[in-house]
C-alpha cells in the first residue's frame, strides 16, 4: 500500500517540522492512513520505566493527585500521552468541521437519549419482546455480582471452559474477569490494547484506547514476559503480530464468546457493535455460544436514530470516520446460540438523581478524556476508578461516593469536555455540583471543606472580597516561604504560587475609571 | 419479584417527570456529491481499504485474478469467481482458518464512510470476513447509498439476523498510535465495482 512517504500537512505544523519519513507509517497515495487511532503525525518516546496507577487501599479514598504526580514524575509517559490524545482531540475537529449538520446531530442525540432515558421502562420491554421474537435469550441483572452469576451459569449449561470476548466498559465495572478466574473459566480479551492490560493485570486507562498510557517498550516487556516474544523488540508492527499469532488459537478454539453493546435498537430487536479491530465479530462468530452484556441505558428507540449515533461515535471518538466494524445483531446464526444480560448496576438509580440522570446519555466515546487536561496529563490509572477522567468524576461517585470523593476536584472545570461531547452532557456543571453534593454529605476533607466555606462566605460579600484580595496579594508577595508553602496548601505542593500583582483590578479600576461609574 | 420486575420497577420509581418528545431524523441529504462512487472509493481509501479500478481491457474481473494468484486457499460465495474451498461443505467456522482470500459481494455500499455491509446470506458462514487473511467484496455501483441515514433503511437490517458495515480492514493503533492493518481480522480489504451477475 505503500506508495512513498510525503507528509499531509493539515495538522496546523509547520511542514518543516516534521520529519521527512515515519517508518512506522502507512501511506496511501501520498497520504499519511491515520485511520482507526492512528496518529496523524509521528510521535517518537524513549525508554523509561512505566509509572503505575493509583495505589487502592481497600474503601480509602482514592488520592488521584499522587498518582497523578508518579506519572507527571515520568515524562516521555507523560509527553506521549498528552500528545496521542490531542492528536485524538484534533482528529476529531477535523472530522466535526468536515460536516456541516455536527451540531444538529449533537443536539438530535442529546434529544434521542433524554427521551428514551424518560421512557426506559417502555423501550426497554419493547427491545425484549422483538429480541425474544428472533431467537435472542433475554437475562435481567440487578447489579455486577447477578451478572457474573448468570454469565457463569450459561457457560455452565454449555460446559465452556474458555470464553474469548471484546471490549465492555460494563464487564470492567462487574469485575467480571477476576469472578471467572475464580471459578476457573479461562477468559482471552481479543482487543489488542484490552489484551495487553490484561495480561499485564492492569485496568483499562480509557475507555477506547485501554492501552494507552504505555509506551511501546512497556508493551515489549509484557509480551516478553506473557506471550514469549522478543523483550528487545519494541517494532509496533512486531508486537501487534506477536500478539494476533498468540490469540488466534485461542479465538479457534474457545467454547463461547463475548461482547458488549454500543448500542441497542428497541423496534428491531438489534444490538449493535463497534469496533476496529474485528475482534468482536471474530467473539461473537467463531463460537457457537454468543452473550452479549449490555447496560441498560444503551437503548434507543428506532434504526433512524441509530444513525445519528454511528455518525457520532467514532468521530468524536478517535476522528475517524466510521469504526472499521459496525456489526448489527438481531439473532442467533444457524445453529447458535445468543444470549443478552441486560444489566442495571446502579443505573435506574442515577436515573433518579435530579442533576445527574443526564450522564447516563454516554456512549462511551472518550472525547471528554481525550480533552482533559488534567486526564491528559495525569493518565486514566490515576483515578483509581472504571471511568476516568471528567465523566468519571461524575459517574464514579454513584458507585461509591466515600471512595470516589476526591475524583470530582481532578478538573479545573474548563468546560472543554461538555463542549466536545457529542451527547451533550453538561458535564463539568456536574462535576462542580458533584462537589457541593459531597459537602453536603461530608465526604470532602477538612481542609478542602473549610477552605470552600471560607471562600464562600467572601464571595457573597463584596467588600470582605476585595479586603481579602489585597491581603492575599500582599501576603503571597511578603509571607516567608514556610508559611505560603505549607501542608494546607495543596496548589503550592507540585507548582510556585502565582506572582501577586502590583494592583488588585479593583483598585485599577477604581483609579482609572473611577469617574464614570 | 424477578430481578427483571425489579429493575422495571426501579426505573419507573426513578423516571424524571420531564416531556422529552422523541425528534424525527432528517436524511441530510441535500448536498449528495456528484458521483457516488468516486466519493466511496475516496472514503474507502482513507479507511485503509483498497480499490480496484476497472482495468482498460474491460475485463472486469482481472484485478481479483492477479490478486488470488499464488494464493493456497480461495473461499468464493460469488458466482463471478470460483475458490478452491468450498463453503457449503464447511460445518463450522474453524474449518476456515486457514482461508488466505475470501471472496463476497455486499449488499450495499455508503459514499459517506467508504463502508460496505456485509450480511449472514452474504458470507453464508459470518466467521469467513473474519478469519480469511484478505478479503475481496464485489459491490454493484447500483447499490451505494449516499449515507448512513439512507443505509439503515435498508431492509437487511429488518430481516436477517446479523449485518455488518465492514470500513477498511481490521485496525489498531492500540500501540503508541502506530496504525497496524490486520490487528485480528482480515489484513486488507479491497472492492471491485461489478453489477449483480
Amino acid at each position: 500500500m505503500s506508495t512513498g512517504p510525503k507528509q499531509s500537512h493539515d495538522n496546523g505544523l509547520h511542514p518543516e517540522l516534521l520529519p521527512p519519513d515515519d517508518p512506522d507509517a502507512i501511506y496511501h497515495n501520498g497520504h499519511r492512513l491515520d485511520h482507526a487511532e492512528g496518529v496523524s503525525r509521528p510521535m517518537r518516546s524513549k525508554p523509561e520505566p512505566q509509572p503505575r496507577g493509583a495505589r487502592v487501599h481497600g474503601n480509602r479514598p482514592i488520592d488521584q493527585a499522587e498518582a497523578a504526580g508518579r506519572f507527571i514524575a515520568a515524562p516521555e509517559h507523560e509527553k506521549m500521552h498528552d500528545e496521542r490524545l490531542w492528536d485524538l482531540r484534533q482528529k476529531r475537529d477535523r472530522e466535526m468541521h468536515g460536516i456541516e449538520e455536527w451540531e444538529e446531530l449533537r443536539s438530535l442525540a442529546s434529544a434521542i437519549k433524554e427521551h428514551t432515558l424518560t421512557h426506559l421502562d417502555q423501550y426497554l420491554e419493547q427491545f425484549e419482546a422483538n429480541a425474544r421474537a428472533n431467537g435472542i435469550h433475554v437475562h435481567w441483572a440487578r447489579d455486577a455480582a447477578e451478572h457474573n452469576r448468570i454469565v457463569h451459569g450459561i457457560l455452565r449449561d454449555h460446559g465452556a471452559k474458555s470464553l474469548i470476548k471484546s471490549k465492555s466498559m460494563l464487564t470492567e465495572e462487574c469485575g467480571f474477569r477476576p469472578y471467572m478466574a475464580s471459578v476457573g473459566i479461562e477468559v482471552v480479551e481479543t482487543d489488542l490494547g484490552e489484551r495487553i492490560q490484561q495480561l499485564d493485570n492492569e485496568d483499562p486507562s480509557h475507555v477506547v484506547v485501554p492501552a494507552v498510557h504505555k509506551l511501546r517498550t512497556d508493551v515489549a516487556q509484557v509480551f516478553a514476559r506473557t506471550i514469549g516474544a522478543d523483550p528487545n523488540n519494541s517494532d509496533v508492527h512486531y508486537l501487534a503480530e506477536a500478539q494476533r499469532e498468540a490469540n488466534r488459537p485461542l479465538i479457534l478454539a474457545a467454547d463461547a464468546g463475548m461482547t458488549g453493546a454500543n448500542f441497542v435498537v428497541a423496534e428491531t430487536g438489534t444490538f449493535v457493535v463497534c469496533t476496529n479491530e474485528g475482534n468482536a465479530d471474530l467473539s461473537a462468530n467463531v463460537p457457537k455460544l454468543h452473550i452479549a452484556s449490555i447496560g441498560i441505558e444503551k437503548i434507543i428507540p428506532r434504526l433512524e436514530h441509530l444513525a445519528v449515533f454511528v455518525r457520532l461515535l467514532s468521530r468524536s471518538a478517535l476522528g475517524s470516520p466510521m469504526t472499521q466494524y459496525t456489526s448489527h445483531f438481531r439473532g442467533p446464526r444457524q445453529g447458535g446460540e445468543m444470549h443478552v444480560v441486560l444489566t442495571d448496576n446502579g443505573r435506574s438509580a442515577r436515573l433518579g438523581l435530579a442533576e445527574f440522570w443526564t450522564s447516563l446519555k454516554c456512549i462511551r466515546c472518550g472525547a471528554c478524556m481525550n480533552t482533559c487536561p488534567v486526564y491528559r496529563r495525569s493518565g486514566g490509572l490515576s483515578y483509581g476508578a472504571t471511568y476516568s477522567g471528567p465523566i468519571g468524576l461524575i459517574i464514579d461517585p454513584t458507585f461509591n461516593a466515600h471512595k470516589y470523593s476526591n475524583l470530582p476536584f481532578a478538573s479545573s472545570l474548563n468546560g472543554s469536555c461538555t463542549n466536545v461531547c457529542p451527547v451533550k452532557i453538561n458535564i463539568h456543571e456536574q462535576i462542580y455540583a458533584w462537589r457541593r453534593e459531597l459537602v453536603k454529605r461530608h465526604e470532602v476533607p477538612f481542609v478542602k471543606k473549610a477552605a470552600m466555606k471560607a471562600a464562600g462566605e467572601l464571595l457573597s460579600r463584596p467588600a470582605a472580597y476585595r479586603a481579602a484580595i489585597a491581603a492575599a496579594d500582599f501576603a503571597l508577595a511578603h509571607l516567608p516561604r514556610f508559611v505560603a508553602y505549607n501542608g494546607l496548601n495543596a496548589w503550592g505542593r507540585h507548582r510556585e504560587n502565582p506572582h501577586p500583582p502590583k494592583q488588585t483590578f479593583h483598585s485599577w479600576h477604581h483609579a482609572n475609571r473611577g469617574g464614570k461609574q | 419479584m424477578s430481578s427483571r420486575d425489579e429493575i422495571l420497577e426501579s426505573i419507573r420509581a426513578s423516571l424524571p417527570r420531564l416531556d422529552r418528545p422523541l425528534p424525527d431524523v432528517p436524511l441530510f441529504d441535500a448536498n449528495p456529491p456528484a458521483s457516488l462512487l468516486q466519493t466511496f472509493k475516496e472514503n474507502l481509501e482513507r479507511m485503509g481499504g483498497m480499490f480496484l479500478d476497472p482495468p482498460a481491457s474491460g475485463d472486469l474481473l482481472a484485478p481479483v485474478r492477479t490478486k488470488i494468484a499464488g494464493a493456497h486457499v480461495v473461499c468464493s460465495t460469488v458466482p463471478e469467481i470460483a475458490g478452491n474451498r468450498d463453503i457449503a461443505e464447511i460445518t463450522a467456522p474453524q474449518g476456515l482458518a486457514d482461508v488466505d482470500f475470501a471472496i463476497v459481494r455486499a449488499s450495499c455500499g455508503v459514499a459517506e464512510t467508504g463502508s460496505v455491509l456485509l450480511t449472514e446470506s452474504d458470507l453464508r458462514i459470518n466467521a469467513i470476513a473474519y478469519l480469511a487473511q484478505h478479503l475481496i467484496v464485489l459491490l454493484d455501483p447500483a447499490d451505494i447509498v449516499v449515507n448512513i441515514h439512507h443505509a439503515y433503511r435498508r431492509p437487511e437490517f429488518r430481516s436477517g439476523h446479523y449485518a455488518a458495515f465492514h470500513t477498511g480492514p481490521s485496525a489498531t493503533a492500540d500501540i503508541e498510535g502506530v496504525l497496524i492493518h490486520g490487528a485480528q481480522g482480515v489484513r486488507s480489504l479491497s472492492v471491485l465495482p461489478v453489477g449483480r451477475a
